[in-house]
């Protein structure tokens, strides 16, 4: 592992960069020597045909996959791997919580607690993993569901909220940690169509009154050109194409790229 | 032959086995209290990353279910003091029937761990949360509504098991009835007996375990 830094050199400190990393599950190799920077404050969203790689790229930041190469940093500092005696060795379980704190994650299918109530969601993290009292730990949690526009529903358990409702706790769920980084895997997948927007409108807010790295994979083409400062086409394990959503969406370079956008148009 | 039911002799008995009903009372009581905790542990313990513990917990479990509980009885009692671990017959039977019954109760907390969406367990990963707290905060909770009517059934099965320990000479039920069957040379009373107070123990303990599941669901949240 001698060919990567132990940490990153300031002044070269992106949020988020993927260093040649590899993905595999067996023989198939599902994303082939990642390269990819992401800013601070930064919203990048990536698009693509299914099984191209896009949701495994935030699960490996997210830690629940492991990589087979390369090397993951956050704000400059090894995720996937630590220092050990001058070189990188495979992180421990101490070293994933530790770079854990830094990311949340929204998922397709919300993944809120059943049998906990809307503001109990949000509370749990941070009483139990960082240590707030209830009391703190309910002062923010409101704030952040009032954000989201479900404070009147904190006492319900999510089998009494729609789907659309239980987006918006999980997104208020994961803000309660104070990510640095937010991931959001394809938050609209599941929903029903006329509550998209909902959703959709508290990811602009959180776009437009906060300065938070944001990493966003989607199928709403509208939606990511919208709020996106840059696109990222992927296309089996690899980065087909980047740019600016005007660039990528008016303009785009490869014939991939051009058919894929086509055919998604013609869906619509 | 003739059907010859004396009701003086059944109720003079009464007060003998109702005394006796205590004891198996207690003794499926701490029995399943041990298979409850242990069985926790035997499931837990097959989940860990730890490649030989899960193995031989696996292994283990595999056996328990595979053997009659009355061998394992015999052995804890009599094949024990072998190896100089001499115990009574109440510690014996305990530690037995607590053990099979546990190897039991595993199966059905792992079938209800494993029904817990995996989603469940990314979310809790995606808050940092620690081994421990999933598991005990998020997943066997769970895990716990869809296992209750497996456990249930446990309850009364180590009830209706309790017999067995007469073969080691703990004063139960059946035991006792055995013994004034023997005194009296009159078995038909003491049995029936012994029947009608396994029903009307074990119909009612069925019944609440199902209110109890209902409540437990209610409570969670859950369907």
């Amino acid at each position: 592992m001698s060919a990567y830094p132990l940490e990153l050199p300031e002044g070269d400190r992106p949020m988020v960069r993927f260093m040649n990393v590899t993905k595999k599950y067996g023989t198939l190799v599902v994303l082939d020597q990642l390269n990819l920077d992401i800013a601070a404050g930064e919203m990048v969203s990536v698009i693509g045909p299914s099984g191209s790689g896009k949701t495994t790229v935030l699960r490996m930041l997210m830690t629940l996959e492991t990589i087979n190469g390369g090397v993951i940093y956050i704000d400059g500092q090894p995720l996937t791997h630590m220092a050990k005696g001058g070189v990188l060795v495979p992180a421990d379980q101490r070293h994933l919580r530790k770079m854990r704190a830094s990311i949340g994650m929204c998922f397709q299918h919300f993944n809120l607690f059943p049998h906990m109530t809307a503001l109990q969601n949000c509370m749990e993290g941070p009483v139990q993993v960082l240590g707030l009292s209830e009391a703190e730990a309910r002062a923010r949690s409101e704030e952040l569901l009032s954000l989201v526009g479900m404070i009147e529903k904190k006492d319900q358990h999510p089998s009494r909220l729609s789907g659309g409702q239980q987006q918006r706790v999980a997104i208020a769920r994961a803000l309660a940690m104070r990510p640095k980084v937010m991931l959001f895997d394809e938050v609209t997948s599941a929903l029903d169509p006329e509550v998209i927007g909902e959703v959709t409108n508290v990811i602009r807010k959180l776009v437009a009154e906060h300065n938070l790295t944001m990493l966003m994979v989607t199928h709403q083409m509208g939606f990511a050109r919208d709020i996106s400062d840059r696109i990222c086409f992927f296309f089996s394990g690899k980065i087909e194409e980047q740019g600016s959503p005007a660039d990528l969406f008016e303009n785009p370079q490869r014939d991939r790229t051009i058919q894929f956008l086509s055919a998604v148009k013609e869906a619509h | 032959m003739t059907f010859d039911w004396r009701w003086d002799f059944a109720w003079e008995i009464l007060p003998r086995l109702l005394a006796a009903t205590v004891n198996t009372l207690i003794a499926a009581g701490i029995g399943y209290g041990i298979a409850l905790v242990l069985g926790l542990v035997f499931a837990l313990a097959q989940r860990t990353p730890y490649r030989l513990l899960t193995v031989i917990t696996r292994e283990f479990v595999e056996f328990i279910r595979s053997t009659p509980l009355v061998l394992q009885i015999f052995f804890i009692f009599y094949v024990g003091p072998q190896f100089g671990i001499r115990l009574s017959p109440w510690m014996s039977g305990m530690i037995a029937i607590g053990l099979h019954y546990a190897a039991y109760l595993s199966e059905v907390y792992r079938a209800g761990i494993e029904a817990v969406p995996r989603g469940q367990w990314e979310a809790c990963r995606a808050i940092n949360m620690s081994t421990r707290d999933t598991y005990f905060r998020i997943i066997i909770p769970q895990a716990l509504p869809p296992s209750i009517a497996g456990m249930g059934n446990y309850l009364v099965g180590i009830f209706k098991d309790t017999p067995m320990l007469s073969v080691i000479g703990v004063a139960e039920l059946m035991h006792t009835a055995n013994s004034i069957g023997a005194e009296n040379y009159r078995f038909l009373e003491p049995f029936t007996m012994v029947g009608i107070i396994f029903l009307a123990i074990s119909l009612p303990v069925a019944a609440l375990v199902r209110l109890f599941e209902g409540w437990v669901r209610r409570k969670m949240g859950v369907r």
